[in-house]
């Protein structure tokens, strides 16, 4: 019995004016899983989201959904898949209630059963007081959460979203990842893109990097950060400092009088460096991490493969 | 739900769509062609008609009233489709449709039904405020006159698809209404009659496809052509075959809507 919600074979594109944008990936994600489709700017993830949505039309390659072929059966295929763009892709002129029908209706659910799946969907967004304004009026954070509303109005298996929360505030990202975290956990698929690493760390299980066009990276969340080697670490001193202090085994770097960075290895002990440091009578108020563990992995991982 | 009523759904929903966006927007759709065609009964009609005298052996302005019914009828069904489908392509919300189950024929069906009813809407309005000029206005076949209506509303919708398919900016969906289809209809027939041109006039008039369309709807309202009916009608139906293939064809290639 298949287990995929999405199978991509060797799925290639490239444009009109010869940009190659997919050079024949692959891809699978289980039923039930949050998968993370990362990749930098021109990376292919939008191209690979728009084909399995109908918004872009491949060159070659094979895309099921669920196990139906989108060449042979594709109403089928379209059925089972909600997709939230990057960009707003409705009519800001329409009452939120009437957009959201509108795309009930052309899924064929006849009005009447429309209205009250709105209504539901609009209630659990939070979006049922906006529901007879015009979307030109929401804010930037609503409108999102319009667009994830409108992909799940038919209750689709599998959700795809392409950065949904690109320029959001922190509260309503926040409130954005609750949200998903239960549609998954109630068996929607989710494959998300995103440029904040965090959100991805958060969310996903899975995890695939595209760069150039390539499939660099396909794993578990968990095994790729098991991977770091290395871990950088900032630390506030108390004491204004003249120069960095040398420890046998730590390359500590002075950023400013009172700031000290420090790459430590995976093999190596934090506690180590603090005893050393307080031999030396250097006291450390804080600590925290030089960036997102997962950043630093992707910037080597789309390092190596742009080399 | 069977395939059949899916589609069906959502034709009815984009059909509503369509016929809701222009209601919304009557003061802008529906008022600007009746105040035009008063302006064209009180000045063409009433004032510079009398002295003008019969065409065709008719009042001046009881000939004209197909005419202006016609002129209202193409450019509002173009219109409004060239301007819906660009807009829906311009705010990116043709994604909406291209995401759904919805197969490329109910698309286009859908878009074309609404220029139809406002084609058909905006030639009924016109009918009637001309009868505030002419009362006695009577139409003499109006089985042939409610067909070349419906035929031509759908002839210019589809025309205005494929406008609205190839346009890449607000410009583009501008330059064919006022550059060629206005032209066309004002040198079609609508204020004269093609028999009071000079010969070469009247036989390059006769490759202006206006022409059929005004002079058949004519024949339905007044009784009176330029020129043949049933040439005219199968040319009409041949067009639109053709286009709606053409725009079938551009769906299905994602011409102007898919990257």
């Amino acid at each position: 019995m298949n287990k995929f919600a999405l199978e991509i074979t060797n799925l290639k594109k490239t444009y009109d004016s010869g940009a190659v944008a997919l050079k024949g990936i692959n891809l699978t994600v289980a039923e039930g899983d949050f998968f993370a489709l990362l990749g930098p700017n021109g990376a292919g993830k939008s191209s690979t989201i728009g084909i399995i949505g109908s918004l872009v039309t491949k060159t070659d390659g094979k895309v099921k959904i669920f196990d139906i072929d989108i060449d042979k059966n594709f109403p089928e295929a379209k059925r089972m898949l909600g997709v939230v763009s990057q960009e707003i892709n409705f009519n800001n002129f329409e009452k939120v209630m009437d957009i959201v029908t509108t795309q009930a209706g052309f899924y064929g659910i006849p009005l009447g059963l429309a209205k009250e799946k709105t209504e539901t969907v609009l209630k659990r967004l939070g979006l049922w007081d906006k529901r007879d304004e015009q979307a030109r009026n929401l804010s930037g954070g609503f409108k999102r959460r319009l667009m994830i509303a409108k992909a799940l109005i038919h209750e689709p298996k599998l959700l795809i979203l392409d950065e949904p929360t690109a320029g959001v505030d922190i509260e309503l990202r926040r409130e954005m990842w609750d949200f998903l975290r239960e549609i998954n956990e109630a068996g929607t698929t989710i494959i998300l893109t995103t440029h904040y690493l965090e959100e991805a760390e958060q969310l996903c299980k899975n995890i695939a990097i595209i760069d150039h066009g390539d499939l660099v990276e396909n794993t578990s969340m968990k095994n790729l950060l098991s991977r770091l080697d290395v871990q950088g670490f900032i630390l506030d001193v108390n004491e204004p400092l003249e120069t960095a202090p040398v420890i046998p085994n730590f390359l500590l770097v002075l950023d400013d009088p009172l700031t000290l960075s420090v790459a430590i290895q995976k093999d190596q002990s934090i506690n180590e460096l603090f005893q050393h440091l307080s031999e030396q009578g250097i006291q450390v108020n804080s600590l925290r991490n030089e960036s997102n563990r997962l950043e630093e992995m992707f910037i080597e991982m789309v390092k190596k493969s742009s080399s | 739900m069977n395939r059949r009523s899916e589609i069906l759904v959502g034709l009815t929903t984009l059909i509503r769509k369509e016929i809701k966006r222009f209601l919304r927007i009557w003061v802008q759709t529906l008022v600007p062609p009746a105040v035009t065609m008063s302006l064209y009964f009180v000045i063409f009609g009433s004032l510079i008609g009398p002295r003008i005298g019969s065409m065709d052996g008719l009042d001046y302005i009881q000939f004209m009233i197909p005419g202006l019914i016609m002129m209202s009828v193409i450019t509002n069904s173009y219109a409004n489709v060239v301007s819906s489908f660009y807009s829906v392509k311009f705010q990116k919300s043709i994604e909406e449709l291209l995401v759904s189950p919805m197969p490329n024929w109910a698309i286009l069906v859908g878009f074309v039904a609404g220029g139809v009813c406002r084609g058909v809407i905006i030639g009924f309005v016109v009918f009637c405020v001309s009868l505030l000029f002419y009362p006695a206005f009577t139409v003499v076949n109006p089985a042939l006159t409610i067909t070349v209506l419906f035929l031509t509303a759908i002839l210019f919708s589809l025309m205005g698809f494929i406008n609205a398919v190839f346009a890449d900016s607000f410009d583009d969906i501008s330059i064919i209404p006022t550059f060629v289809l206005t032209p066309l209809i004002y040198l079609g027939g609508v204020f004269y009659s093609i028999n009071i041109l000079p010969d070469i006039w009247r036989n390059i008039s006769m490759a202006n496809p206006m022409l059929y369309v005004v002079n058949t709807f004519r024949e339905g309202m007044l009784g009176v052509s330029d020129v043949s009916i049933p040439f005219a009608l199968s040319m009409i139906v041949l067009f639109i075959v053709l286009l709606s293939s053409a725009c079938l064809y551009l769906l299905n290639k994602g011409i102007g809507i898919r990257q």
